[in-house]
């Protein structure tokens, strides 16, 4: 058994440590809400080797597994960052399970950016849906037999500024597949929603033309189960940061004669915020696991994940703010901004209601075939 | 990162696999959680599976153990449960006080007990937490007197598991009370079965009486019953509660009722289908995944010759957060009826399972000063010799 970190992990984790320490992304995260563009963290990611992380080493990449690049996001997370990763690595990594690999080497590079449009797979009888703009879910974009895409997908990230845009869609028959869209045909209106640190867009598609990429049911349950771990250590990461924050703090407040670290009080909400960031850093552990050895699992271990992540992240973020007191709910203060992360990040891609009633639904079933063969 | 085994773990796998499979009709029935009404055929048990190096895996060989590692400890339950025999029921003993004996006993002490221990042929108790003392264990008031024979202790034990079928204990007791309370402690050997040893069961809420009090009148020991340095028993008793830690890791996976199992009762019922029932299912799920995968990880540290940290011991508030919550969404599916059963006595045990091996307050204070650096609530029992501390 090895279910700890590698040399070569602790290097990559390091090594995103430094790369984002030297923007002040916690800034821009605050600027952007007075509609600052936000810092270009696409060069970052670029030199550091990110864009090519699910690529495989074939087609120009790193080669390397989901787990590798949630790494990445938790940095990211822990510094509010934009980097664009999510929509370009759950991209890539559907590309590279298609037939369309001419476009790798240029995105594993860095040159281009891809950015995709993900659809929930289904759970019983009904069909492949996304974000609906006005809240709420629809049916996936569909892609005509003559090449035509029509349908809306609201709440998505890292679209704009993407060169390759891939939609997850449904053909005339109602089957999965990828679609590769111009991105410049598509109508996308970039959206600001209680969070401002990544990009966020409603996107149109009226009857525009798409190349469908072969039928991507695996490729696309994959994809949106590998993004929902990739979310889920973005939430990882901002647990950490109020983690570091409210101890930082708790430590230095002096109140009555003493630190107010030391009132149990005090002491035990901020364990609690230690106690969620383990049980996720553990579903984490999991959810890169299942993606790497055990594909059975990753609709489950990524659903954990990303439930306990968003979950330990709105905990996170309102108790760091509690502890600073007052000056926590100040808008100079940075709480408010990890606060409003993850107020968004759990409604995104599902959301935390969708990755609970996915986990239910997996460990029901999982319930079921225990008491069957018990019963034989 | 992987969950496989090596070569060698393959190897001692297999073969466990094929001892159990050739014996397993041998095994006593499978209990839930540690305690027995009779552990006479499970010692028995634990005795066959010793001989077939599947007890005290971790210890080292010269006293009859496997001198492997953690992940090898946790195949062998693996297998074991697998099979569907029952686990080891001295396991605090092969967990904790064995290891215990094994650092600070005397090679006389070792040669005498480690060996009867470890093949279920005498049994063992832990005698540390005293009706007055639990979380703040160095608060112990049971008192150990020189004499002419040895010593002569007086006081009182409890939360003693199998003290009613143990041959000996490992007790914590105060040798020098005129010290700060962490110096004047000392350990002993006590053979249960000592004149003025009284065992009680000591009935829970839930009905059952999984644990005893332990009554200790001018109880008459021979010199050679410490273990350690006198008035050194802290030291012992840290390094005990160090292996309880890591025992806990993997207990808690073979002990607590997997998220599958939480979820039988309510197979076919249609509350299934609900959103709020599912939101909740989906919060006990995470809560118990999450002490596997957390077990997981502090096993691969430990494997990498890395400490897992106190942090790993946030783990029982899930499990028993888990149960909680099971328990509850179950009868409120299932109505009253679901009070009487199994699981009206799971969620009886909830309540108390807080307090199990150190309040979680006491966890969380502990694990906030050593792993957070966040400074202490200021102590009026620093420094002060235990004799002049307030007390109850």
């Amino acid at each position: 058994m090895n279910f700890s970190l590698t040399d070569e992990q602790g290097f990559l984790r390091e090594a995103a440590v430094n790369a984002l320490s030297r923007i002040d992304t916690v800034a821009g995260a605050r600027a952007a809400l007075d509609g600052e563009p936000l810092p270009e963290l696409w060069p970052t990611a670029r030199e550091a080797g990110w864009t090519g992380l699910l690529v495989p080493e074939a087609d120009g990449g790193a080669g390397l597994e989901a787990f590798d690049a949630m790494l990445v996001l938790e940095q990211c997370g822990r510094r509010l960052a934009a980097a664009g990763l999510i929509g370009h690595l759950a991209a890539t990594l559907v590309l590279s399970r298609t037939e369309a690999e001419e476009l790798l080497p240029a995105l594993a590079e860095g040159a281009r950016r891809a950015a995709i449009v993900l659809a929930r797979p289904p759970a019983a009888d009904e069909g492949w849906t996304v974000e609906a703009i006005g809240g709420g879910r629809a049916s996936a974009p569909t892609l005509s037999a003559d090449g035509r895409l029509t349908g809306a997908a609201g709440f998505q990230l890292d679209l704009t500024g993407a060169d390759v845009l891939l939609v997850a869609a449904v053909d005339a028959d109602c089957e999965p597949c990828v679609a590769l869209v111009d991105p410049g045909v598509a109508e996308i209106e970039p959206i600001t929603r209680c969070d401002a640190s990544r990009p966020l867009a409603h996107v149109r598609f009226y009857g525009v033309p798409a190349t469908r990429l072969g039928s991507g049911a695996d490729a696309l349950t994959e994809a949106w189960y590998v993004a929902q771990a990739l979310l889920a250590a973005d939430a990882l990461g901002v647990v950490e940061a109020m983690l570091e924050l409210s101890v930082s703090y708790a430590k230095d407040r002096h109140a009555f004669g003493r630190p107010i670290g030391s009132y149990q009080a005090i002491k035990q909400q901020i364990v609690e915020i230690l106690r969620h960031a383990g049980t996720t850093r553990s579903l984490c552990f999991y959810a890169g696991y299942a993606a790497q050895a055990r594909p059975q699992e990753l609709a489950l271990a990524a659903s954990a994940a990303r439930f306990a992540a968003e979950e330990a992240a709105d905990y996170a973020t309102r108790t760091c703010i509690a502890v600073h007191g007052g000056i926590g709910a100040t808008w100079e203060h940075d709480g408010h901004l990890y606060w409003r992360r993850a107020q968004l990040s759990r409604l995104l891609l599902g959301g935390v209601g969708d990755a609970g009633d996915r986990v239910a639904e997996e460990i029901i079933e999982r319930a079921r075939v225990t008491a069957a063969a018990k019963a034989n | 990162m992987n969950l496989d085994d090596t070569p060698t773990q393959a190897e001692f796998r297999a073969r466990a696999r094929a001892w159990l499979a050739e014996h397993r009709h041998e095994s006593p029935p499978q209990v839930r959680g540690l305690h027995v009404e009779d552990p006479a055929p499970y010692r028995v048990w634990q005795g066959e599976l010793a001989q077939a190096g599947l007890v005290g895996v971790t210890w080292p060989v010269e006293y009859g153990g496997g001198g492997l590692g953690p992940s090898e400890e946790m195949i062998a339950a693996d297998e074991i449960a697998r099979a569907g025999c029952a686990q080891i029921v001295d396991h605090i003993a092969i967990g904790e006080l064995g290891p215990t004996l094994i650092a600070y006993g005397t090679e006389e002490q070792k040669q005498r007990y480690v060996g009867l221990m470890l093949h279920g042929e005498e049994g063992w108790c832990q005698l540390f937490s005293e009706p007055a003392a639990g979380s703040d264990l160095a608060g112990i008031t049971t008192r150990a007197r020189v004499n002419d024979c040895g010593w002569v202790l007086n006081g009182q034990k409890v939360w003693t598991t199998l003290a009613q079928f143990a041959d000996f204990g490992l007790l914590l007791a105060r040798t020098d009370p005129d010290v700060p309370k962490h110096r004047g402690l000392t350990m002993f050997i006590v053979p249960m079965n000592a004149p003025g040893v009284t065992v009680r069961p000591l009935r829970l809420m839930s009905g059952s009486a999984p644990f005893n009090e332990i009554f200790l009148d001018d109880v008459q020991l021979a010199p050679d019953a410490v273990i350690g340095p006198v008035d050194g028993g802290w030291g012992v008793s840290i390094t005990t509660l160090m292996y309880e830690r890591l025992m806990a890791l993997s207990a808690f996976e073979h002990l607590a009722p997997s998220p599958e199992a939480l979820l039988e009762p309510l197979l076919g019922s249609p509350a299934l289908n609900d959103g709020n029932v599912r939101r909740r299912i989906a919060e006990l799920t995470v809560d118990r995944l999450a002490l596997r995968y957390t077990a997981f990880r502090a096993l691969s540290d430990l494997e990498g010759g890395r400490m897992p940290g106190p942090e790993s011991g946030l783990g029982k508030i899930g499990v028993v957060e888990a149960g909680r919550k099971a328990a509850a969404l179950i009868s409120e599916t299932l109505g009253p009826d679901a009070l009487a059963g199994e699981w009206g006595e799971l969620a009886a045990e909830m309540p108390g399972m807080r307090s199990a091996g150190g309040t979680e307050e006491i966890l969380r204070n502990t694990i906030g000063e050593r792993v957070l650096g966040l400074p202490p609530e200021p102590r009026l029992d620093k420094d002060v010799p235990f004799s002049e501390l307030a007390r109850t």
